[in-house]
């Protein structure tokens, strides 16, 4: 890794960070897969969900990456996963158990239809805040 | 691609679900299917939309058009007005309770989205173990700005204009913090984050810690140049070890990086950040208390003058703040504080996160500006009480705080109108309660709290607290007199007057504030030894009702002390000298005939 030593340094990297993450996402038309895993997500069990994913989506030959990431908020609703299509808006499910995660592969990702348990967005951010 | 062209999402959140969106689901589907529309239109359940108080919600995508209460009758017209002819079922928007003007596109609507997410900006967004993706998202920016283009003095003021108060508990001005601790002369100072958070039922800090490690690091290290200070301490409790080792990975990162350690962004600053593991004493969260602990010494709090700010750590002028107070640092930084000045009340400003627990059906971390009132909180973000029962109270403040009830729905909430209703902040736990919930018991399990994690050093603490939870123990037990319902006002003020620490001082308000609200609970226990909500097992009394009893022995053969008597075809008797009041008659019973007097 190499060191960031100024502020343009830094301006750089983001730059190249975020037109680098997406590409190489969207590009390569991957689905993108974040598991809530925070010790709450894990408690309810968000590891093996992840693991889940990442061994089916490889086995179905889905090219996808997939991630973890902290609390979503959802604590009622855990494990949550955010799924993004490729050119879409992500789209968060809740509940998800094995059944639920193999629909979401089968039904969602394969196919784009929509399956039971979305969460909808129910917060701004101070992206969106004018 | 998705064969569909119209989605018809549902709310089956549980508030939506038991006004019978279950129902709205069923007859949306059977209207498409007659309609000869099952290959074109799908029907989702969703979970909730956070906007419980008008629910069931049907959102129609991707015309983005919101339906409130709608009930099971409207779906026909759902289907046959704006499925099949594309125009909207105007008396089902959602119209503004002010100007009742209708609010049509939900991507417009504000309305819905109660909640605005500063401090978890990027919780359950990036992934906490990559610092790339923190960066990408304008990550160690506001470190950048604050090294390259502005003094120490200026950083203060912007921290000062933004009006932010800490959110440890106590909300004091995080700027003039600051800037006391800049201005005491030293040389080395101190950066500690108070990571030690203890209320029953709170779990802000750690979803921060585990979900965006990077802003507390970079907050640290921007307190740390406006203060002076080139090194920063975490005191975080051993309880939260994916906290510690996604932290421990960050700073690694930030080193790699350059991000922390020598001559940061080329200017000459110098700082670096190191973990204290706490092992989880309430008391630790009172800052004297947690720097005795970091020095290696009991935690135990000391009397305040000299404050932290001018003699903490090691002697030195420390500045400690809270996890959530340094998460929102970077946002004000770049941002500008009167951005951040703009959210919020007069004198509360910006965004506080909340973690909703107890019968609540959105168990769950939420953020709202200040300001927001408990009744959006609970009954919109919140989903409401769970089973349709009735909304009691709501503890804020966690054990040192006091409870909230009915009558306080409607209060702005911020730090000086909690206070005003004889509670406070704290750090952000709120413990939602039924019409189950014995508010007596409610006080005496914080009081229970408060006796183990008293650190014993004054005597108001140690031995008040005690007096206290055995009082209310005994007003439990049905061995309450009502001389010591003064006994228990007075001797909580007394505490309150004379603890050492923030701890003792606020220990007896879970006492005073269910004195105040629910007096008539208090009384019911002493002068009529019996409990209102059927909480208080010694106040207690399982009774058979004669008329719907058909004796078929259900009842006495599942209890585990064979307390009940009678013959087969017979009315059956309860012994309440035997009965341990476990409620297993009362379940098992298929005729209602067992209830609680």
């Amino acid at each position: 890794m190499s060191q960031i030593k100024s502020l343009p340094d830094l301006k750089k990297k983001r730059e190249e960070l975020k037109t680098g993450l997406i590409n190489a996402i969207e590009s390569k038309n991957q689905v993108q897969v974040k598991v809530a895993m925070a010790t709450c997500g894990i408690a309810s069990g968000a590891k093996p969900i992840m693991e889940f994913f990442m061994e089916q989506l490889e086995k179905r030959n889905i090219p996808a990456v997939v991630t973890q990431t902290g609390c979503m908020g959802y604590c009622y609703a855990e494990p949550t996963v955010e799924v993004k299509l490729p050119g879409q808006d992500p789209v968060v499910y809740g509940f998800v158990d094995l059944k639920r995660a193999d629909q979401i592969i089968e039904k969602y990702i394969k196919t784009g239809e929509l399956v039971d348990g979305i969460i909808p967005v129910n917060y701004e951010t101070i992206d969106s805040k004018e | 691609m998705s064969k569909y062209t119209m989605h018809l999402m549902v709310c089956g959140g549980t508030s939506c679900n038991s006004a019978e969106s279950d129902v709205i689901v069923c007859n949306l589907r059977d209207e498409i299917d007659a309609k000869g529309l099952s290959d074109k239109v799908q029907v989702i359940t969703t979970g909730c939309f956070g906007f419980c108080g008008k629910g069931p919600i049907v959102k129609v995508m991707p015309d983005n058009i919101i339906y409130v209460q709608v009930k099971p009758e409207d779906t026909q017209t759902i289907i046959e007005e704006h499925v099949i002819k594309g125009r909207k079922v105007e008396r089902l928007l959602y119209r503004d309770p002010k100007t009742n003007e209708i609010v049509g596109d939900s991507k417009h609507m504000s309305v819905f989205k109660k909640q605005l997410r500063i401090v978890l900006r990027n919780c359950g967004v990036i992934n906490p173990e990559n610092i790339d993706e923190y960066i990408a998202r304008d990550g160690y920016q506001a470190l950048g700005k604050v090294l390259t283009e502005m003094t120490p003095g200026q950083v203060i003021n912007v921290v000062k204009d933004s009006g932010q108060r800490g959110r440890g508990g106590a909300g004091f001005p995080t700027g003039l913090k600051w800037d006391i601790a800049s201005k005491n002369k030293a040389d080395q100072k101190y950066v500690v984050c108070n990571a030690d958070e203890g209320d029953p039922g709170a779990f802000m800090d750690r979803s921060v810690l585990e979900g965006d490690p990077h802003s507390v690091l970079e907050a640290m290290a921007i307190c740390g140049y406006s203060i002076g200070a080139s090194e920063g301490l975490i005191y975080v409790r051993a309880e939260y070890p994916m906290a510690i080792r996604r932290l421990k990975i960050a700073i690694n990162q930030a080193h790699e990086y350059g991000l922390l350690g020598k001559d940061i962004f080329g200017k000459g600053f110098n700082f670096d950040i190191t973990l204290r593991y706490g092992a989880g004493a309430f008391v630790c969260g009172e800052e004297t208390a947690l720097i005795h602990s970091m020095e290696g010494l009991r935690g135990e709090p000391t009397i305040k003058p000299p404050f932290p700010a001018q003699s903490g750590y090691l002697g030195k002028p420390t500045n400690v703040n809270n996890v959530e107070t340094f998460a929102a640092i970077p946002v004000i930084i770049l941002q500008g504080a009167e951005w951040f000045s703009k959210i919020g009340t007069e004198k509360s400003k910006g965004t506080k996160v909340f973690a909703l627990a107890g019968k609540i059906n959105n168990v769950g971390l939420i953020e709202v500006p200040m300001g927001t009132t408990l009744r959006e909180i609970i009954f919109q973000i919140g989903g409401g009480i769970r089973n349709g029962k009735k909304f009691k109270a709501v503890q804020t403040g966690g054990p040192s705080g006091g409870c909230l009830t009915e009558k306080h729905l409607d209060m702005p909430i911020d730090f000086d109108n909690l206070i005003a209703a004889g509670s406070m902040m704290g750090s952000g736990g709120m413990i939602v309660m039924d019409e189950d919930n014995c508010m007596v018991s409610v006080a005496k399990f914080f009081l229970d709290f408060m006796v183990d994690e008293s650190c014993g050093k004054c005597a108001p603490c140690r031995i008040g607290n005690k007096r206290l939870h055995e009082l209310l123990s005994r007003i439990c037990d049905g061995k309450g007199i009502p001389e010591d319902l003064d006994r228990l006002r007075n001797m909580s003020l007394v505490i309150k007057d004379t603890a050492l620490c923030g701890l003792g001082q606020s220990s007896p308000n879970p006492v005073l504030s269910t004195l105040d609200n629910f007096m008539n609970e208090y009384e019911a226990h002493v002068k009529d030894k019996k409990c209102p909500a059927g909480e208080c097992k010694n106040l207690m009394e399982y009774v058979v009702n004669e008329e719907n009893c058909v004796g078929c022995t259900a009842c006495a053969r599942v209890c585990p002390v064979n307390a009940i008597s009678g013959q087969r075809k017979e009315v059956h008797h309860i012994d309440p000298t035997i009965c341990i009041k476990c409620g297993a008659c009362k379940e098992k019973c298929k005729f209602d005939a067992i209830f609680i007097r």
